[in-house]
């Protein structure tokens, strides 16, 4: 895996969305792709304007599309279904549960905006707990999105995948981390910075490229650590979890969600049994979220490369 | 029009699911009685006569498909399949029973034949629009019914899916509200009022129709029917616990705990009935 971060901007989401989800509809005629009236925001209007038997147009009725996606499934489709991350989760989580999991049927969900990234529209729409709520459906797969090329990869695998897949994702641009094509392996976290093993961190989605960052901070300090990319919350790579604990003997994890059922909680589950570690967090405070742009939330919220690094120096003093 | 001879078979078919049914809660000992019986007439008549399926490849994917969204009727549905031979039919008295096949709400990952899992009430509705909008694009000639109870209708999701159905022109799907006024609660009506619930479907942009749902005749009629430009929705005027005068007339009915004797008399009241049609 290539890693060429570099501190710059990667095409925003919106684009890769907007260009992913028809190419996989052309490609196989089995994708369905379903909206609760927010086509506009990821750029698929217009060709879902031009193909009504393509993708479909639910109105604002995220629960009642939730079902018929699962109904679509059980009939022969590959249902990618997009709303915000909120009404992707909380709004019609028994719908995605039941009639998705439980039924036994396949929907790839895209909710944008997680977290701080709803930025502007606020805290009715800032999700901090659709992962938790996600990775307590059984058998159901979470990515936290890293950017843009993983973003392709991923929707890619997941259209064929069984089950239920739950892909959260901004709108805009993360900074770019990997190369163009790169095979996001499901299920398999990401080495991306390996300095060394005074600590570890493992990070998902925007906090990827800012464990990137406090390692190269730590690094000034004479402190060497090693970023993992943990874009899959859900089935959690525990083997690498394991192994970098054991190596580092401290751990930080960094999301851009509540610290109650995310990655946090992920990393401890197996690391309590496998392999007592101190760990410390970078997550939301279990609060609400609220109204402003990112980098201001970001502060607001501890979601800052300077807070990774403070909480990678209290988990080494805890060694 | 049904002939005389296909309504007897239809009527005795809807006798036998009842007794099907109630066979499965007399082993059980318990089980959502009154809504079961009511959906019989129904039943009998979307797989005795107009449904298209087959027993020995219940997935065929032309078949036409049932969503039983008021999936506490699971017990009528399993008794109409079992007497079709999509499996064994004494397989159904294990229903409930650990490690069963037949669960008191309807799976599709569980039992042959049983085209949706429902149970959590309203989502039944928009896996039926899915299924029957996903035929339709798939250009399958294949019809799905739909059986939402009228308590059901509480649920909001419902209302989503009927407005969805009908501005979508999902016209294959057929919806069957199963009209049988009361709920775990009481009467609808003192629960949560749906009113004219014919009104609100065909204000919902259906052919909506209103008929007597334990009516073999009127059911094969309005069923065989096939949409043209609006979907249909057939309110069927039912009575819980249809069939079984005692259950009938308890108000409480919508899950019963009775002693095995008062199965065998309900089954034997049943049983002669089915005799005398003979």
């Amino acid at each position: 895996m290539k890693v060429v971060y570099n501190g710059e901007k990667d095409r925003a989401f919106k684009e890769v969305l907007g260009e992913t989800i028809p190419r996989l509809a052309e490609e196989d005629k089995d994708v369905i792709y379903l909206d609760a009236d927010l086509m506009g925001c990821i750029g698929t209007a217009k060709w879902a304007a031009a193909n009504p038997d393509r993708a479909i147009n639910c109105g604002i009725a995220e629960a009642n599309m939730m079902g018929i996606a699962a109904g679509m499934s059980a009939v022969g489709f590959k249902p990618i279904v997009h709303t915000f991350g909120p009404f992707a989760s909380r709004r019609c989580f028994d719908q995605i549960f039941l009639s998705g999991a439980y039924a036994g049927n396949s929907v790839t969900v895209i909710g944008t905006d997680p977290g701080v990234c709803a930025a502007f529209n606020g805290g009715t729409h800032m999700p901090f707990e659709d992962m938790a709520l996600y990775r307590a459906i059984p058998g159901a797969y979470v990515f936290d999105i890293t950017d843009a090329a993983m973003l392709e990869s991923v929707l890619e695998q997941c259209k064929d995948m069984e089950g239920i897949k739950y892909i959260r994702v901004g709108r805009k641009n993360n900074m770019k981390m990997y190369e163009e094509g790169m095979k996001a392996e499901i299920g398999k976290g990401i080495v991306v910075k390996e300095y060394g093993t005074d600590a570890v961190v493992f990070a998902c989605g925007i906090m990827v490229a800012m464990a990137v960052e406090a390692a190269e901070i730590l690094k000034k300090e004479g402190i060497q650590i090693t970023v993992v990319d943990m874009f899959t919350v859900k089935p959690l790579d525990e083997e690498l979890v394991e192994k970098y604990a054991k190596a580092a003997g401290a751990v930080v994890t960094a999301e851009n969600h509540n610290k109650i059922g995310g990655l946090y909680s992920a990393v401890t589950e197996v690391l309590s049994k496998k392999c007592p570690t101190p760990v410390e967090y970078v997550a939301v405070e279990d609060v609400f979220g609220e109204v402003g742009p990112q980098d201001y939330l970001e502060k607001q919220f501890g979601l800052t490369p300077e807070h990774i690094v403070e909480k990678v120096k209290a988990a080494i003093a805890r060694k | 029009m049904l002939d005389k001879q296909l309504e007897k078979e239809l009527q005795r078919f809807a006798l036998e699911i009842r007794i099907g049914a109630v066979e499965e809660f007399k082993a059980r000992g318990f089980g959502h009685v009154g809504g079961s019986l009511s959906v019989a007439d129904a039943l009998a008549v979307l797989y005795g006569a107009v449904m298209k399926y087959d027993p020995k490849n219940p997935k065929m994917e032309d078949r036409d498909k049932l969503v039983c969204s008021k999936g506490h009727a699971g017990p009528s549905v399993y008794a109409a399949l079992g007497l079709k031979g999509f499996f064994p039919y004494e397989e159904i008295k294990t229903l409930n029973q650990p490690g069963t096949n037949f669960p008191s709400h309807c799976d599709r990952q569980k039992t042959p034949g049983v085209d949706m899992t429902t149970g959590s009430l309203g989502q039944g509705t928009s896996l039926a629009v899915g299924m029957a909008m996903g035929d339709k694009l798939k250009g399958r000639d294949s019809r799905t019914f739909l059986i939402v109870g009228d308590g059901e209708s509480d649920e909001g999701q419902v209302w989503e899916a009927a407005m969805f159905t009908a501005a979508k022109k999902v016209t294959n799907l057929v919806w069957l509200i199963d009209n049988n006024k009361k709920q775990l609660d009481g009467y609808t009506k003192d629960i949560l009022d749906s009113g004219d619930l014919r009104e609100k479907f065909e204000a919902f942009g259906f052919e909506a129709v209103r008929i007597d749902g334990n009516d073999i005749a009127q059911l094969y009629d309005v069923l065989t029917k096939k949409a043209e430009d609006k979907p249909i929705a057939v309110i069927l005027d039912t009575v819980k616990g249809k069939g079984v005068k005692e259950v009938e007339e308890t108000m409480g009915n919508h899950s019963m705990n009775v002693p095995a004797e008062t199965y065998d008399k309900w089954l034997g009241e049943l049983r002669a009935e089915l005799a005398a049609l003979a």
